[in-house]
C-alpha cells in the first residue's frame, strides 16, 4: 500500500503525468456516474425524431444526433463500453501474455523458442489488420471486439516479461533463490513475477490507449458492437452523412476518443520515469 | 562476406514468420468459424448448395490437408475471386496498390521533412516555447484516432473553406499511365493542371496519415539528438572550434538518426500496411478502401487475402529494415 501511495505521490507531482490521471479519473467518472450526470440518460434506447440533430445549447449542450438523442448523455454511457472494452482486452492479454513471456524467459529449449516465434508472427503483422480479420470472421458484437483485440495484443505482454525475466537470471538474488531450492513456479511467481512489475505496469497502461484506440477504429468500421450502442466509433461512423451540418454530432465522440487515449499515454510515460529510476536518470541527463 | 551471411541469415528467417502468418489467417478464416463454407456462400445459398461448395473448395478434407493447398495456392499467388468484383483478388490488390503506394510515400516524405528538422530543433532547444509546443503534437500524434482527424480535416478544408476537394483521387480524367502514379505520370506528361489536382486530392489523406507518423519521428530524432549532445565526440568538436551548423547537422544528425531511420522504416510498413481507416474515410482508391468496401459487403476471400498482403507487407519491410540496420550501424555487425 505505501509502495502505491508512494508511486502516486510522485505522479502527481509530474505535470504531464498527474494530467493523464484526471483525465482517466474523469473517464471513470463518467462511466460510473453515467445515469447521474447524464441529462437524457433514456436517450441512449429512446427515439424523439422531433429533436433531430438539434445544436449544442439549452437542454442538449452538445447537441443531439440523427435519432434525436442527446449526444452528451450517449458519450457518458460510451465511456463505460470504452472502459469495459480496454480493461477486459488487456486483462486478457496480460492473462495470457504475462504466463508464456514467465515460461519462456525462464526455460532455455525449444518449448521457450517456440512461444517467441508464435509471438514474433503475431506482432509480424499490424494489430489493426489482424483485429479486422478476426473480428470480421467471429461478427460484430462486444464480446467479439474484446476478442479480437486480446489476441492480437498479448504478445507485446510475452515480449516484455520475455526480455525482462531473461535479463533478471544474471542476478544474484535469482541464481541463489535457486540454489537455495526453490522450485521453478516458486521462484518466477514470488521472486521474478514483482520484481518486473514495473515494465508490464507500463505496457499496460500504454496498451489501455492502443486498444481503446483501435476498438474506435473497429466499431468505425461497422465491426464493433451493433447499434444502438452508443460505442464512440460508430457514433462517429454514423454522423458522417450529417457533415458539415451537425459537426457537433462528429466532434463530440472524438474528442472524447482522444482525451482517453491521451490519459493512458501521459500515465504510462510518467509511469515509466517513477517507475524506472534507471531510465529517469538517463532521462535527466539528456 | 561476413555480412552477405548475416543478410542470408536475417532472410532465412522471413520464411518460417510468413508460414507463421499463413498459419494464423488459415486458422481465423477455417478453424474459428463455425461453418467456413457457410461464410462464403453468403447467407442466401441452401444447405445444398453450401455442401456442393464444401467440395468444391476441398472444405470436406482433414485440415492438414486443407492447410497445405491453402500455403501453396497463396505462394502461386492465387488467393481465390472476390465474391463482389468477380475478380481474382490479386488482380483487385494489384490495381489498387499504386493508389495506396502513392499515398504513402507522399505521407512518409512529408512526415521525414517536417519531423526531423523539428526533432531537431526541439532538442537544441530544449524546454524552449518551441519544445513543448511540439510535446503538445507529439502527445497527441498518439493519441488521436485518424480516421476521427481525417474528418475534422474534410470538414474544415473540404466542406467549410473549399481549399481541397472532399474525396478520391483525381476528378476527371488520369494522366496517361505509364507508372500508375498520378503524381509521376502527371509530371512526365508535362500535364501540370491534372499535377495540381493529384496535389490537392493528396493534401488531407496524406495530412492525416503523416500526422502520427510525424509525432513519432519528432519524438525519436529529439531523443536521439540529445543523446548524442553529450557524447564525448561532439564535446571534441567543439573545443576544436567546429561552426555550430557543421556540428549539428552533419556530424551530430548522422549519429543521433540510427533509431529515427529504424522507426521510417518501420512507420512506413504500418502505413503501407495499415492506412486503411485513413483510405476508407478519403475514399481514396487503395487497397484500404479496398479492405473496408469488402468487410462492408462481407466479401470474406477479400477480406483474407488483403491480411495476408498486408501482413506480408509488414514482414518483408521489417526485413529490410532489419539488413539496412546491419549495414549500416557498424555496431551490429558480427564482431570476429
Amino acid at each position: 500500500m505505501s509502495a502505491a501511495w508512494f508511486v502516486v505521490r510522485r505522479l502527481t507531482r509530474d505535470r504531464s503525468a498527474l494530467l493523464g490521471l484526471l483525465l482517466i479519473a474523469a473517464l471513470v467518472l463518467a462511466a460510473l456516474l453515467a445515469p447521474v450526470l447524464a441529462t437524457h440518460p433514456d436517450d441512449v434506447f429512446e427515439l424523439h425524431p422531433a429533436e433531430r440533430l438539434r445544436p449544442p445549447g439549452g437542454p442538449h449542450w452538445l447537441g443531439t444526433d440523427r435519432m434525436g438523442a442527446d449526444v452528451y448523455s450517449r458519450l457518458l454511457f460510451g465511456a463505460r463500453i470504452t472502459i469495459l472494452i480496454g480493461v477486459i482486452a488487456v486483462g486478457a492479454s496480460l492473462l495470457v501474455g504475462v504466463p508464456i513471456g514467465l515460461v519462456a524467459g525462464y526455460h532455455h529449449g525449444w518449448l521457450s523458442d517456440a512461444l517467441m516465434r508464435v509471438s514474433d508472427v503475431f506482432l509480424a503483422v499490424p494489430q489493426v489488420v489482424l483485429a479486422i480479420a478476426i473480428a470480421q470472421t467471429l461478427g460484430p458484437s462486444l464480446p467479439n471486439v474484446i476478442l479480437a483485440l486480446s489476441a492480437t495484443y498479448w504478445p507485446w505482454f510475452a515480449r516484455v516479461v520475455y526480455a525482462e525475466t531473461r535479463s533478471l537470471q544474471k542476478e544474484v538474488f535469482v541464481e541463489s533463490t535457486a540454489a537455495l531450492g526453490a522450485s521453478p513456479w516458486r521462484l518466477t511467481v514470488l521472486h521474478v513475477l514483482p520484481n518486473i512489475a514495473s515494465p508490464i505496469i507500463v505496457r499496460a497502461s500504454i496498451g489501455m490507449g492502443f486498444t481503446i484506440l483501435t476498438a474506435a477504429a473497429l466499431g468505425f468500421l461497422g465491426l464493433g458492437p451493433p447499434p444502438p450502442t452508443p460505442e464512440w466509433g460508430r457514433t462517429i461512423a454514423e454522423s458522417r452523412e450529417f457533415l458539415p451540418d451537425a459537426w457537433w454530432y462528429a466532434a463530440a465522440p472524438g474528442v472524447a476518443i482522444f482525451l482517453t487515449v491521451m490519459g493512458f499515454n501521459l500515465l504510462g510515460d510518467g509511469l515509466r520515469d517513477v517507475l524506472d529510476p534507471r531510465l529517469r536518470r538517463g532521462r535527466g541527463a539528456r | 562476406m561476413r555480412l552477405l551471411a548475416l543478410a542470408l541469415h536475417r532472410l532465412l528467417w522471413f520464411v518460417p514468420t510468413l508460414l507463421g502468418l499463413l498459419v494464423v489467417t488459415f486458422v481465423i478464416s477455417r478453424v474459428i468459424p463455425a461453418d467456413p463454407v457457410a461464410l462464403v456462400a453468403g447467407e442466401t445459398a441452401t444447405p445444398a448448395q453450401v455442401e456442393e461448395l464444401r467440395r468444391q473448395l476441398g472444405y470436406d478434407r482433414a485440415l492438414p490437408v486443407q492447410f497445405g493447398e491453402y500455403a501453396w495456392r497463396l505462394v502461386r499467388g492465387d488467393m481465390g475471386t472476390s465474391i463482389f468484383t468477380r475478380r481474382p483478388i490479386v488482380e483487385d490488390l494489384a490495381h489498387r496498390l499504386p493508389a495506396t503506394i502513392e499515398l504513402t510515400v507522399v505521407a512518409m516524405v512529408v512526415s521525414v521533412l517536417v519531423g526531423i528538422p523539428l526533432g531537431v530543433f526541439s532538442a537544441l532547444w530544449r524546454n524552449s516555447v518551441l519544445d513543448h509546443a511540439l510535446r503538445v503534437v507529439t502527445v497527441s500524434g498518439l493519441a488521436i484516432a485518424s480516421f476521427w482527424l481525417g474528418i475534422m480535416l474534410q470538414l474544415l478544408f473540404a466542406m467549410r473553406l473549399g481549399w481541397t476537394p472532399l474525396n478520391g483521387r483525381l476528378q476527371g480524367f488520369p494522366p496517361s499511365p505509364i507508372t500508375g502514379f498520378y503524381l509521376v505520370d502527371a509530371a512526365l506528361t508535362a500535364d501540370w493542371r491534372t499535377l495540381g489536382a493529384a496535389l490537392t486530392h493528396l493534401a488531407l489523406p496524406a495530412a492525416t496519415l503523416a500526422f502520427p507518423a510525424l509525432a513519432t519521428l519528432v519524438r525519436f530524432t529529439r531523443a536521439g539528438v540529445l543523446d548524442v549532445m553529450q557524447s564525448n565526440f561532439v564535446l571534441y568538436q567543439r573545443a576544436m572550434g567546429l561552426p555550430r551548423t557543421l556540428i549539428v547537422w552533419k556530424y551530430m544528425l548522422r549519429s543521433a538518426l540510427t533509431s529515427t531511420v529504424t522507426q521510417i522504416g518501420l512507420l512506413f510498413g504500418i502505413l503501407l500496411a495499415g492506412a486503411v481507416v485513413t483510405e476508407a474515410v478519403f475514399d481514396w482508391p487503395g487497397i484500404g478502401t479496398y479492405a473496408v468496401n469488402s468487410i462492408l459487403r462481407s466479401d470474406y476471400n477479400a477480406v483474407m487475402g488483403f491480411t495476408v498482403w498486408a501482413g506480408a507487407v509488414f514482414i518483408v519491410v521489417n526485413l529490410l529494415v532489419d539488413v539496412a540496420q546491419t549495414l549500416v550501424d557498424p555496431r551490429e555487425r558480427p564482431s570476429n
